[in-house]
């Protein structure tokens, strides 16, 4: 199912550069040309900026990492690309089987339109062209879960081509700005999945499902213009988060309908690249960053003990956190691509090439599934920048945990808080409260409504924002009690009698003239310290900001 | 599906604008090379084992080289013969599966509702540890 190999020549691009061995790898030497050091922080690795007429000094250490991308993608269909067998997880072994998926003579393939219009609309959400005339293509390999003995796919002329994915690279935690980063898209071709092979080597025999097999699938060709794991990572979130928001696949990597292969391969800045390597199915965001970086390390520790690097095919061991070698690519495979004899050429129409009086199903208008796409990520996410002055940082967050975004919205409607509030609490405590207990939001305990409410209580100043912590550490506790009913039963409101508390910072004052002669002397830590006993006299149920109006006011007199 | 396997793998290189026919005598006279037979059995994972095997494959290649004779210099290939119709597209409802009974009974082995295959894609021995093949 590997797509056809990318081309690596590439003569005119200038490559940003990944300091492999200096740290992580976003802190990047600026690209060719520019003499900006862009550097965060502390590498001491000079980072020199590669003019091509400034040639690396032998025996310097220095590497660059170039890493492309093949990503397929499940469509979210009702029925298979060519034939009308479910597409579903997890049923019965071969029971959504077709007599066409099975390969039986004399059955036909017969195009999905929704697999088309699926295409067609991720190709324009990845900024693609549309080619209007694309073809299908038969790429042959004999594998028992492919009953036909060979892959319906786009070789020659695929649907879409020429596209660009934009991701961000967070800068650092401090300040809390992302960098945007782009990756091109090569293609976008529509082909058939693969059954399933189920390995019984004891008995040294194979199961073979072929559920999945005819399913659709977008197979997402990137340029490699990634250097690192978490660069891939990012990109490869990004796809998926749009993918979702697009409805084209589920995209979920544990259930296979993502999967993806990583060709990677490391040189000196300014040398030709190296030979690469292919990582086959990577299935989980986190692995896929982990295999990429292993990969790109061993090739490194290889070459620079005096090795050599083999284009060969290589699998992730997500125990031992290393690639393998599959060996299973020792001759160049021959695909024998050949055009499909039983499609002729897809052809897709835009507003002004539709023929007129063509039957609407039998056409597909680009400019028509064009006015259909919804929000992307991207705007999303610019739009909670704009709408609540938050940090673009915090807006990734918010869209990388599945259903949070729709959480923070809830809770944003039904609350009088300011959205910075909001967003800190969102993010710090109740996400902080979830990854502990390894929950997705939709099994919180904590209702936007009651977590609404609990902001109110705090933006009125009822409670203290400590105060505010411990009831929702009590509904964490999932008992079924209001904000409102747990802050009076545990006598959490902040005082409110301004007589009592001034009696309280009086006695305070009085038990501790040390600290009071600090504060005289000039001391401006001082009046803290007697801020810190008053509130713990008053049991936390004071406003520190109260206390200290008081304080100042009673020192001053 | 093995038997199937055969015949594509046989069939399709011939189909091909090129097959491996310059793999072999240039003369036509269709003898096989036991690498060629070997690489074969690789791609197809199918044991030809006989000498009537390799003699029926000879003569498939045979008969295709014959395509050989026509002109067809300056001529532009057509990639099907349909390829000035429409390509019918079909509503996303389903309306085949739930066979798998029909289905399971081309298999030779049933494992509950799974067919069995031979393990995977496990090469076959090399040339150098195989028994001398009569055609080398």
């Amino acid at each position: 199912m590997a797509a056809p190999m990318l081309r690596w020549g590439c003569r005119g691009r200038r490559w940003a550069l990944a300091c492999v061995d200096g740290g992580s790898c976003h802190r990047r030497g600026a690209p060719t040309g520019s003499t900006s050091n862009r550097i965060r922080g502390q590498s001491s690795v000079a980072q020199q900026p590669l003019h091509t007429a400034q040639k690396p000094r032998k025996g310097e250490h220095k590497w660059a990492a170039v890493v492309g991308l093949e990503i397929h993608a499940q469509i979210s269909s009702n029925s298979k690309l060519f034939s009308g067998s479910q597409v579903r997880f997890s049923a019965p072994p071969n029971s959504l089987v077709s007599f066409f998926d099975a390969s039986l003579p004399g059955t036909l393939p017969v195009l999905n339109r929704r697999c088309v219009e699926a295409a067609v609309m991720t190709g324009l959400a990845l900024n693609c062209h549309i080619n209007k005339k694309s073809l299908f293509d038969r790429k042959h390999y004999f594998y028992a879960d492919l009953p036909a003995g060979y892959q319906i796919t786009q070789h020659r002329l695929p649907i879409a081509v020429n596209g660009s994915l934009t991701y961000g690279i967070s800068a650092g935690k401090e300040c809390g700005q992302v960098i945007p980063k782009m990756v091109r898209v090569k293609q976008i071709q529509l082909e058939q999945d693969s059954g399933k092979s189920l390995h019984d080597d004891l008995r040294s025999q194979t199961l073979i499902d072929l559920n999945r097999a005819g399913v659709g699938l977008l197979e997402v060709v990137l340029e490699p213009d990634l250097s690192c794991g978490e660069e891939a990572a990012t990109a490869v979130r990004e796809l998926q988060l749009i993918l979702q928001a697009l409805g084209t696949s589920q995209a979920n990597m544990a259930e296979g309908q993502l999967r993806v292969d990583a060709n990677i391969s490391v040189h000196h800045p300014g040398e030709p690249l190296g030979v690469r390597t292919e990582v086959k199915n990577l299935n989980s965001i986190r692995f896929l960053a982990k295999a990429i970086d292993y990969e790109i390390q061993r090739q490194i520790s290889e070459l620079e003990n005096g090795g050599e690097i083999l284009n060969e095919t290589r699998s992730f061991h997500e125990k031992l956190g290393c690639t393998v070698s599959m060996r299973d690519k020792e001759a160049k495979q021959d695909y024998r691509f050949m055009p499909e004899p039983n499609l002729p050429p897809l052809l897709l129409y835009d507003a002004t090439s539709l023929p007129t009086g063509a039957d609407p199903q039998q056409v597909i208008n680009i400019d028509q599934i064009r006015e259909t796409l919804p929000e992307l990520p991207s705007v999303t996410r610019e739009r909670l920048v704009q709408q609540y002055g938050m940090l673009p940082e915090h807006s990734f967050t918010l869209l990388n945990e599945v259903g949070l975004l729709e959480f923070f919205q809830n809770v944003m409607k039904e609350t009088r808080a300011e959205p910075k509030k909001v967003t800190s609490w969102v993010l710090n405590i109740f996400l902080g409260y979830l990854k502990q207990e390894n929950l997705a939001v939709s099994e919180s305990p904590v209702t936007p409504s009651a977590l609404a409410e609990l902001l109110d209580l705090l933006d009125s100043r009822t409670i203290s924002s400590s105060a505010a912590k411990q009831v929702f550490e009590e509904l964490w506790k999932r008992e079924g009690k209001t904000p409102g009913q747990i802050v009076s039963e545990k006598q959490l409101e902040l005082m409110q009698d301004r007589g009592a508390l001034e009696q309280f910072c009086y006695s305070v004052m009085k038990d501790h003239p040390q600290v009071v002669m600090d504060v005289k002397k000039g001391n401006p830590r001082a009046i803290n310290k007697l801020i810190g006993l008053v509130r713990k006299a008053t049991l936390n149920r004071a406003d520190p900001a109260v206390i200290k109006e008081i304080l100042e006011k009673q020192l001053s007199s | 599906m093995l038997a199937r396997a055969l015949w594509l793998g046989l069939r399709v290189p011939l189909g091909g604008p090129r097959g491996f026919t310059s793999k072999t005598d240039p003369q036509g006279s269709g003898r096989i090379t036991a690498e060629v037979i070997e690489h074969l059995e690789r791609l197809a994972l199918v044991d030809f084992g006989s000498r009537e095997a390799v003699a029926r494959l000879e003569k498939a290649i045979a008969f295709a080289d014959r395509l050989r004779a026509v002109d067809t210099d300056g001529v532009e290939p057509m990639e099907s013969v349909l390829e000035d119709r429409c390509l019918y597209l079909r509503s996303d409802n389903v309306v085949e599966g739930n066979c798998a009974d029909e289905l399971l009974q081309n298999s030779h082995r049933v494992v509950e509702e799974y067919f069995v295959a031979p393990p995977g894609n496990i090469p076959l021995p090399k040339l150098d540890e195989q028994e001398p093949f009569p055609h080398s």
